[in-house]
């Protein structure tokens, strides 16, 4: 054939079409491919029992408890678990031992313990007490926004913006999460537009990343699916976290729409910890354990053994003296 | 030469990417696959409700013969298109369904609803017949071990029993449908092959079942189980005959009806209330909440027929009647707000 012009040559070598169309790797490797959906090879969790789930329980949890939780979910592989909260324990007295619960933990290696700072307050604290990553927590709704932290969204994002700002300096990330994505208590439904002009907002203000939470449980793979198309618009899908409320029994769906739109990054509590303080006796965070086993399941890795955080589990719940809100935990609990 | 390379360019592209081959740029990609992740669903979705007969079948109390009724009565108001009313199995082995044909002769039935009865054998069938029964149900199983202590004989044994009950249905002019247990997993033989699976299905297809429900009989599958699953099955059954019927035991059921629906699969079996626990779990729950399931349903635009409302008023019929809590996470949000 003599000469054998560029392009032919070009087609004839896969390994050239893959250098010079990096994209089309994810398209051929048909192996991770499930009914043409792709799933991320590693999900982070982020634990958020010992702050988001035990700050909806009823029972003022004593400190030695709290630490000793934090310490036993530190031994399970967990790369991210949300401490406590540098919230006045006016507010939430839940909380109010946050510098000794900071201080008390044994901080493992290659694990993250972030904590809320709602204002510069709480920053300060924070950081006097020893902590190495904070979160700010903003609202797509402007109602749960005045009721939750009495100021309107605007007002919310100039407090952050301070936090960031300061942040930034002491070279601290910040994780910014944005409540009643799929929903709100007062408002009702919220539109994608308006959860996406928050998150960006808080990703160019600074935050490394934005959970996105259904506060209310109430969202769908319907709705969750509008949501992520509106918000990956502005903000990249590995910047993004969801974190699902299971009230509705909707959160392993809505998780799964998620990684489907290129989520990895999944909130969850042990136990499912913390109940909904908007429909009295219902279901809140959705369960660390049943979450492992789904993704564990389809074969993505998450470095948590399982079996640890149903031990964690049953010792919170026996703790609280409650029951475990996780289904995987009562299924293996209750043997034959 | 240019033919050459566009035939190349289609065998590398054609068979890795087929018709989802798109376009080029990340946000082109994201897009697209926020597309993939909400295409192909169905428009609509038959919720076959065995709330009464597998949900009551797994409860511990026995439940009032007008209790049934009332019940069933109440599901028939809802909209549901399918209520399977009981089982015409041997009271010895199931007391909770020894007035099964009281419970089909007191009825109300609804027009355009269908009430399908399980009939194990041909003695089961006839008394089914007898009873009125315009629609049976046969069950068998993926797993040797389970067929065996379930229904003591193996599954090839159980599929020849079927084979009478075919006959008879087809002269008798009854639908049958087939229902395959174990087909994520057994309780005695652990991890079930999809193979096995495939194989049951198609024979109970090849016999002349309308429709095959496959069963997560102790819910431990999850989405990847669920999709290796259905691949296998698919090859031998279409799966506008196929059907879901899941187990929350483990939490996973949701998650795995999203992707049986996005594999095509557009029948869904569940109870109201999530009746039923499961045998091999003490205390854990069994069967999906109907409620959970049509929520999730109309979330996703996806029509069912059914009321969520008067759904859910059923719900909490029977369990105040059973006086014990719904398993249904949208009813219990629901009546506390």
């Amino acid at each position: 054939m003599g000469n054998v012009p560029t392009t032919v040559k070009h087609c004839l070598s896969y390994e050239q079409l893959i250098q010079d169309y990096p994209w089309l790797k994810r398209w051929l490797q048909e192996e991770k491919t499930i009914t043409g959906h792709e799933y991320p090879e590693f999900v982070k969790i982020v634990e958020v029992g010992p702050r988001d789930g035990l700050q909806n329980e009823k029972e003022i949890v004593p400190t030695g408890v709290k630490i000793q939780l934090i310490d036993m979910l530190s031994g399970t592989g967990l790369p991210v678990i949300e401490a406590t909260s540098f919230v006045s324990s006016k507010w939430v007295s839940q909380m109010a031992d946050h510098s000794d619960v900071l201080r008390g933990i044994q901080r493992a290696p290659h694990v993250r313990y972030p904590v809320l700072t709602p204002n510069m307050q709480g920053f300060k604290d924070a950081v006097a007490a020893g902590a190495t990553e904070v979160a700010v927590f903003g609202s797509a709704s402007e109602t749960f926004s005045k009721k939750n932290i009495n100021c309107s969204i605007d007002e919310s994002m100039l407090r952050f913006e301070e936090v960031i700002n300061t942040a930034k300096e002491q070279q601290i990330p910040v994780r910014g999460y944005v409540s009643c994505a799929l929903g709100c208590p007062h408002e009702g439904h919220i539109e994608p537009s308006k959860v996406s002009e928050v998150a960006k907002r808080l990703y160019a203000m600074g935050c490394y990343e934005i959970s996105l939470g259904d506060t209310i449980g109430v969202g769908t793979p319907g709705s969750m699916l509008k949501m992520l198309q509106s918000v990956t618009e502005e903000v990249p899908a590995h910047a993004l976290a969801v974190h699902c409320h299971d009230t509705y029994g909707q959160a392993l769906p809505n998780i799964l729409t998620a990684l489907q739109m290129g989520v990895c990054v999944v909130d969850s509590a042990v136990a499912g910890l913390g109940g909904c303080p908007y429909a009295q006796g219902s279901s809140g965070n959705v369960s660390t354990e049943d979450v492992l086993y789904m993704l564990h399941g389809m074969g993505i890795e998450t470095g948590v053994n399982l079996a640890k955080v149903i031990e964690a589990g049953d010792f919170i719940c026996n703790a609280l003296r409650r029951e475990t809100n996780s289904k995987v935990a009562q299924a293996t609990g209750r043997p034959l | 030469m240019a033919t050459v390379m566009r035939l190349v360019n289609r065998r590398i592209l054609s068979s890795a990417m087929g018709q989802k081959y798109v376009a080029y740029s990340s946000a082109a990609k994201v897009t697209a696959a926020g597309v993939r992740a909400g295409q192909a669903l169905p428009e609509k979705v038959k919720i076959v409700e065995v709330g009464p007969r597998d949900g009551l079948q797994n409860e511990k109390t026995i439940v009032p013969t007008e209790t049934k009724i009332h019940l069933i009565d109440m599901l028939s108001a809802t909209g549901l298109p399918v209520i399977e009313a009981t089982s015409f199995v041997s009271p010895k082995w199931v007391p909770q369904m020894a007035d099964q044909v009281e419970v089909m002769k007191g009825i109300g039935r609804k027009p355009g609803v269908s009430y399908p009865v399980l009939t194990p054998n041909l003695k089961g069938f006839q008394a089914a017949l007898k009873a009125g029964a315009s629609e049976v149900a046969i069950f068998g199983a993926a797993s040797e071990l389970f067929s065996k202590k379930n229904i003591n004989c193996s599954v090839e044994e159980s599929l020849q029993r079927f084979e009478v009950i075919m006959k008879a249905a087809k002269e008798a002019g009854v639908p049958v449908r087939g229902y395959v247990s174990c087909v994520l997993g057994c309780p005695y033989e652990g991890k079930v092959a999809p193979e096995k699976v495939a194989h049951v299905a198609k024979r109970l297809y090849s016999m002349g079942c309308y429709e095959i429900s496959l069963g997560d009989t102790i819910g431990v599958g999850t989405p990847g189980s669920m999709i290796e699953m259905l691949k296998a099955v698919s090859k031998e059954v279409p799966v506008n005959a196929l059907a879901v019927h899941c187990h929350d035991t483990y939490g996973q059921a949701l998650a795995n009806i999203l992707v049986a629906l996005q594999m095509g699969i557009s029948v869904v079996d569940s109870s109201v209330a999530g009746l039923g626990g499961c045998p091999y779990a003490q205390g854990a729950s069994g069967n999906v909440a109907t409620e959970d399931v049509v929520y999730m349903l109309h979330g996703l635009g996806i029509q069912t027929g059914v009321d969520l409302s008067k759904l859910m008023d059923a719900g909490a019929y029977i369990c105040r009647t059973l006086n014990r809590k719904t398993s249904s996470k949208v009813a219990q949000a629901n009546c506390k707000l």
